[in-house]
């Protein structure tokens, strides 16, 4: 029939879309599917976060969502925007249209409104009754403990110092990392409801297990004893380590007295952060001595940058051979083909009364060699197995004391990594970590459809003020700066919901199911045209071959 | 009501108490007449809810004609000769697409050579294009005609041309009555269109229709014009009840009851036909003639039974079938078909050759007599013609031949 | 020059490039971001794979209906859109809709128009649509005597530049060099050696009528604020939309707004808006390409592209033809125009 009207003319005059009848998806050789995929800055994150999937809530201006994703992860937003070095940044895709999202500040900001507003992250599991003892208060201890009380723990941290915080309150100054941000980020998850015990040293692990009765035990120590390395002296002056020096400004009463001009020896975050607390403290010259070019340093670009901004003088290429008095000899050195320094056999000499080395640090592995079974590897860690377990049966250990790379976002990571490991033991389990997804390439992307935006720039505080104060040094994005970075992400793998596969089919084949519900395709109509995916942002639509 | 007035401005003012809503005018002669009198009844308001629209040529009119009644508007456009060849296309559309438009034909021969003079070329040729198409025999018929037109598209959702000799009719200033505003209204309902464009009820109109369902669509076309045949005599009975006057029809019949010898011809050329008729019945010959006022759907039965006593039928034919002789001839045979009667084709009144008296009065003898051979050419100057045939026979550039008979007719008439 | 209100809208993650975003104001959302846009032509239809003037169908009539609240009727002319969304005995299209001839559209909606204003029904509004073909050739006396007399229609082309429907024949739209069925790809010249195609926009705007845009299909903010806009006003309206063909240009089906974007970025397709003969707004070049990367894409122009070396003057010579258009729209800023 052409219409269901008797009266309407015969096959001339037709009821309206009737074309439903024809399935025009019998066409396709092609048939889009929807997938996730991952995106680089998660891919990138050593803490494990969902950074696209908080950036979400915060492009939308729901901050207390997106920091609630972000906790899922990490407990220490405001910590983690400030300290983090965000590998997220230099892998984020959008760095090759314009530049990298500031993924940081972003996360700084929402960190700051959390404790502004006094949030709390949700208790997502009823208690199990299991206790788990953490040992040291650092990043990654605190993060364990809090993942733990998450997954329905009772948890005790024991600190063997007076403080809580680890490295980021001793080795982290706190020009780029104020104390109030970090006090009352580890007060929520003490508030979230973990013991904290400060100056409990643990020395008797299995009696933890035996007269405390804890059924598992998570060591996250850290690495503090600085390391040493002799240098020939006539007559040395002063000598002190990085390590040390950045203790005293958190334990000492008085201001430190450094000298008026500073050596530091290395070239690693500590080295940077080192010298530019020297200058702060009042030397007229702040200097680093460092064997390799800015090319191999460990440290951060930006670091020495804000080093040398800061009046910081870097003698690159150059190892101490012998001090006498005040007076250092340094050998300059050149790199060779496979980028190692060799001496060249010229000499130079610097003045300094104080000379900090900053060659980093080791694990002090003492109080664990009366553990059965605990190994401690060639170069003084620990070694753990791929559940993070020592050799002792319910004894785990992460942060800087196991192999790693030592900052405080691996830290943090370590200890929901061990949570979850711990978790699973303790409930007879094994922790699988939930397959990734294939990476989100910049080529999938259709990048025609983001506005132009770069980058916002954080405010900076004058050089005066940095030089002569520990206020900190990067300031705040504000609301509507933050939110205009959330909203550069480009949701590189994963539908953001934008509505071009739904606009741009030519067969209407594509069902828009409702705010955050996303789409599915009709296929009884799609032709396989394929403009859906070539048209897609994000790249989260593949077209695959149709069954045969 | 009567009037004195030329047969143009009275189908303007009886297709304008049909209250139509949308006139379409492009001018052509002999039409012009026609739609400049609508125009101005509306420009004078005395034609209210219309719009008249000047478009840019016969094949917009009848398209803006058939946007407008699918949009369910009573609508008329009017045009001839070359103009209607211009809205061919158009034309069959308006018949497959069901559309009741109303369309004046003010009958023209089509050129080359160009002739703005009367002949039944133009709407012959658009015969078979689904249309209604009805002849007037007089400007009186022509107004009434255009009345029932409208009702007869209406009813059936079929277009209609009314055909009127141009010149001869529309540009004739006679004696009219037109019917008042109260007796059209009564005669003429509400156009309630079957189908109609309406955000309402959204149908498509206008699909591509293929093997599977094209020879039913053609044959409820078919079906259409069948209807019309039944319909027509009723639509002329209901007219003539309210107006008071026998109007329309199939056919009309003079003094045919009987008659040996039968003329059939279409339009105004009725009215010379019986003049001679009356002479010839004078002189006690059987002769009469049947006038065909609907030529599409054509009363074969009608025309069958109407002829049943003649020995003869003389169709004059204002049109020539180059090639074969006369459409009407054609299709008068196809009435006869089994009959005796000899059917002789008489091509007459091509371009606007006037048909006289006495030409048609040989012509019946010779018929009467049976001396006449099929595919008559009345009053044809043989003597220009073979001059021509030879001329073109002899010279390989032998150049126009419409100028050259020119020259000839100038020679010959020396 | 009037404000154009796509381009005023802050940075909002993609903008308003992308058809939808959570992140806008739902009034500045497009029609087709809406679960209740019509579907003015619904699945089913036979259009090819990735067809754009399916596509800018839907986008075009979805808009006015949205602008005229569902009170519109649709006049087509003959042609690949009126071929693929009608065949007895299913038809695609949700609104009502008139199908006479491939020559008449324009009259045939003169006359709906003139049907529904003599009936009062002031509400209902009129589009006739076509192909280039049927607007820049066998249509172009009706559509230029609409445009004449001013009626209330507004007349969309849907311009993928060749006679799809037969089998790729050349139009007066054509663009030169092209490969069409009727203008090979061989011999001396080959391809499309007729000027440069009828400016069917620019002799729309020579009538002096209210409104003549262009628009595309890889711009439908754009394209529905036209619309939108060309439905709030009275008297003939023309919007040229270019939409690609991936059968008769020989490009990837996925590649149908790829292609029409390139006609933008160009400079080969300026996007403008004119008001009674003068044009009032103009969209920037957002990120330029050259003529070139917009032809080698598309078979039609394989020939320019042969093995044995790029035919460089026939290029040079469109590329002066999309330079022409930066100039004469001003389609790029004078500093980015350097």
């Amino acid at each position: 029939m052409s219409n269901t009207d008797p009266k309407l003319p015969y096959a001339i005059t037709l009821d309206p879309g009737t074309s439903l009848a024809n399935h025009t998806g019998s066409w396709r050789t092609f048939m889009p599917v929807y997938r996730d995929a991952l995106p680089p800055c998660n891919n990138a994150c050593p803490a494990g976060e969902n950074i696209q999937g908080w950036l979400y809530h915060a492009e939308e201006g729901n901050y207390q969502a997106a920091w609630n994703v972000l906790v899922q992860d990490n407990p220490m937003p405001a910590i983690m925007g400030r300290v983090c070095y965000h590998p997220c940044e230099s892998a984020c895709n959008r760095k090759d249209l314009d530049e990298a999202v500031a993924v940081h500040a972003v996360e700084r900001f929402l960190g700051d409104e959390a404790l502004k507003q006094g949030w709390m992250p949700e208790a997502t599991h009823a208690d199990t009754g299991k206790r788990v003892l953490v040992v040291g208060a650092g990043p990654s201890g605190l993060s364990a403990a809090y993942h733990l009380r998450r997954l329905g723990h009772a948890v005790t941290i024991r600190e063997a110092g007076p403080m809580a915080g680890g490295m980021m309150r001793f080795g982290i100054p706190k020009y780029r990392l104020p104390r109030d941000i970090l006090d009352g980020e580890i007060a929520r998850i003490v508030n979230f409801g973990v013991t904290l015990e400060l100056n409990q040293k643990v020395e008797d692990i299995p009696a933890a297990f035996e007269s405390e009765g804890f059924d598992a035990v998570f060591i996250a120590v850290g690495a503090h004893l600085a390391k040493r390395i002799d240098i020939p002296a006539h007559a040395a002056g002063r000598i002190l380590d990085a390590a040390s020096v950045l203790h005293d400004m958190e334990t000492s009463p008085e201001p430190l007295q450094l000298g008026r001009r500073v050596i530091v020896y290395g070239g690693g975050n500590t080295a940077m952060d080192v010298a530019r607390t020297a200058k702060r403290l009042g030397a007229e010259e702040a200097m680093i001595v460092y064997r390799r070019s800015r090319t191999e340093m460990p440290a951060h670009d930006f670091e020495a940058t804000e080093a040398e901004q800061e009046g910081v003088l870097i003698h690159w290429l150059r190892t101490i051979k012998h001090i006498d008095e005040t007076t250092f000899t340094v050998e300059k050195m050149e790199i060779d083909a496979n980028g190692r320094p060799q001496a060249t056999g010229e000499f130079e000499t610097l003045e300094a009364d104080t000379l900090i080395m900053a060659l980093g640090q080791d694990v002090d592995t003492s109080f664990l060699q009366s553990v059965p079974g605990v190994k401690i590897a060639r170069d003084g860690v620990v070694d753990v197995d791929e559940h993070m377990m020592t050799g002792y049966t319910g004894l785990f250990a992460g942060g800087d004391m196991v192999p790693s790379e030592r900052t405080v976002t691996v830290a943090v990571g370590h200890g929901k990594k061990a949570a979850h490991h711990i978790d699973a033991w303790l409930k007879g389990q094994t922790y699988v970590k939930p397959a990734k997804h294939p990476l989100a390439a910049f080529d999938k992307l259709n990048t025609w459809y983001y506005d132009d935006a770069p980058q916002l720039v954080q405010p900076q505080l004058d050089i005066i003020r940095r030089q002569t104060s520990f206020d900190e040094v990067i300031g705040d994005l504000d609301e509507s700066t933050a939110l205009f970075e959330a909203r550069r992400c480009l949701s590189c793998g994963n539908c953001f919901e934008c509505d071009n596969c739904y606009g741009v089919c030519p067969d209407n084949a594509v069902k828009k199911l409702g705010p955050g519900k996303r789409f599915e395709f009709l296929y009884d109509f799609c032709k396989g045209c394929g403009l859906c995916a070539a048209e897609c942002p994000c790249g989260a639509i593949d077209m695959i071959p149709e069954a045969s | 009501m009567h009037h004195q007035i030329e047969g143009s401005e009275a189908v303007a003012r009886a297709v304008a108490l049909c209250r139509p809503e949308v006139v379409c005018a492009y001018p052509i002669t002999p039409q012009t007449h026609i739609v400049e009198g609508v125009g101005a009844l509306v420009k004078k308001g005395q034609l209210t809810d219309c719009e008249f629209i000047n478009v840019e040529s016969e094949f917009a009119a009848l398209s803006v004609a058939i946007g407008a009644s699918a949009a369910g508007a009573r609508t008329y456009t009017a045009t001839a000769s070359q103009g209607l060849l211009f809205m061919a296309e158009a034309v069959y559309n308006a018949a497959g697409l069901g559309l009741p438009i109303v369309m004046t034909i003010g009958n023209r021969a089509i050129g080359a050579p160009i002739n703005i003079w009367n002949d039944h070329s133009d709407s012959m040729s658009m015969r078979d294009a689904g249309w209604i198409q009805l002849y007037a025999e007089t400007n009186q018929e022509a107004v009434d005609l255009h009345i029932q037109a409208f009702r007869l598209a209406e009813e059936l959702s079929c277009p209609v041309m009314v055909c009127m000799d141009g010149f001869i009719l529309t540009h004739a200033y006679e004696r009219i009555d037109l019917p008042s505003q109260q007796e059209v209204d009564a005669f003429l309902p509400r156009f309630e269109p079957v189908q109609v464009l309406d955000p309402a009820h959204p149908y498509s109109i206008g699909a591509m229709v293929g093997p599977e369902a094209f020879t039913e669509v053609r044959y409820l076309a078919h079906d259409k014009q069948v209807q019309a045949l039944q319909l027509i005599p009723e639509i002329g009975q209901v007219f003539s009840e309210v107006f008071g006057r026998a109007s329309g029809g199939l056919i009309h019949e003079y003094k045919s009851d009987g008659a040996e010898t039968i003329v059939v011809a279409l339009g105004s050329v009725n009215g010379t036909i019986k003049e001679v008729i009356d002479v010839m019945r004078g002189d006690g010959l059987a002769i009469g003639s049947v006038s065909i006022c609907s030529f599409r759907p054509f009363p074969l039965d009608e025309l069958r039974d109407a002829l049943k006593s003649a020995k003869r039928v003389v169709v004059i034919e204002k049109n020539l079938a180059p090639g074969l002789g006369g459409v009407l001839a054609s299709n008068v045979r196809m009435a006869l078909r089994g009959a005796t009667a000899t059917v002789y084709t008489v091509i007459a009144g091509l371009g606007g050759r006037p048909i006289l008296m006495n030409s048609l009065h040989d012509v019946f003898i010779a018929a009467s007599e049976d001396k006449l051979t099929d595919v008559q050419f009345l009053d044809l100057n043989q003597a220009v013609v073979d001059l021509e045939l030879e001329r073109a026979r002899t010279t390989r550039h032998s150049g126009p031949t419409a100028e050259s008979i020119l020259r000839q007719n100038a020679k010959v008439g020396e | 020059m009037t404000e154009h209100p796509s381009q005023s809208v802050k940075f909002y993650q993609t903008g308003t490039h992308t058809v939808g975003n959570r992140l806008l104001d739902e009034t500045k959302r497009t029609v087709q971001a809406s679960v209740d846009r019509s579907n003015a032509i619904t699945s089913g239809h036979r259009a090819c794979q990735g067809c754009g003037e399916a596509l800018g169908a839907r986008y075009a009539l979805d808009s006015a209906m949205r602008a005229t609240d569902g009170q519109l009727v649709a006049v087509n002319a003959t042609g690949c859109l009126e071929v693929f969304t009608t065949p007895y005995p299913e038809t695609s299209w949700q609104l009502p809709w008139l199908h006479s001839l491939f020559g008449n559209a324009p009259a045939v909606a003169t006359g709906v128009a003139a049907a529904f204003r003599v009936k009062g029904r002031k509400d209902v509004r009129v589009i006739a649509q076509g192909g280039d073909g049927s607007t820049t050739d066998i249509g172009f006396g009706c559509l230029s005597g609409m445009f004449e007399r001013n009626d209330d229609v507004l007349y969309i082309c849907y311009d993928n530049e060749a006679y799809m429907n037969t089998g790729v024949q050349r139009s007066s739209a054509t663009p030169p060099f092209a490969r069409t069925a009727t203008t090979q790809a061989i011999g001396e010249a080959p391809g499309n050696v007729f000027g440069t195609g009828k400016n069917l926009p620019l002799i729309a705007m020579a009538h002096n009528i209210p409104y003549v845009a262009t628009a595309s299909v890889a711009d439908l903010h754009d394209l529905e604020y036209k619309v939108t806009k060309a439905m709030g006003m009275r008297g003939a309206r023309y919007i040229h939309i270019l939409v690609p063909c991936p059968l008769g240009w020989g490009s990837a089906s996925d590649a149908t707004i790829q292609v029409a974007r390139l006609a933008i970025e160009s400079g080969l397709f300026p996007l403008f808006e004119a008001e009674h003969g003068e044009v009032t707004q103009v969209s920037k070049i957002r990120r330029r390409v050259m003529a070139e990367d917009y032809l080698k894409v598309q078979k039609r122009f394989a020939h320019l592209f042969r093995k044995e070396g790029k035919d460089v003057d026939k290029i040079a010579v469109v590329q002066r033809m999309a330079d022409h258009n930066i100039k004469r729209f001003g389609l790029m800023d004078e500093e980015t125009a350097q």
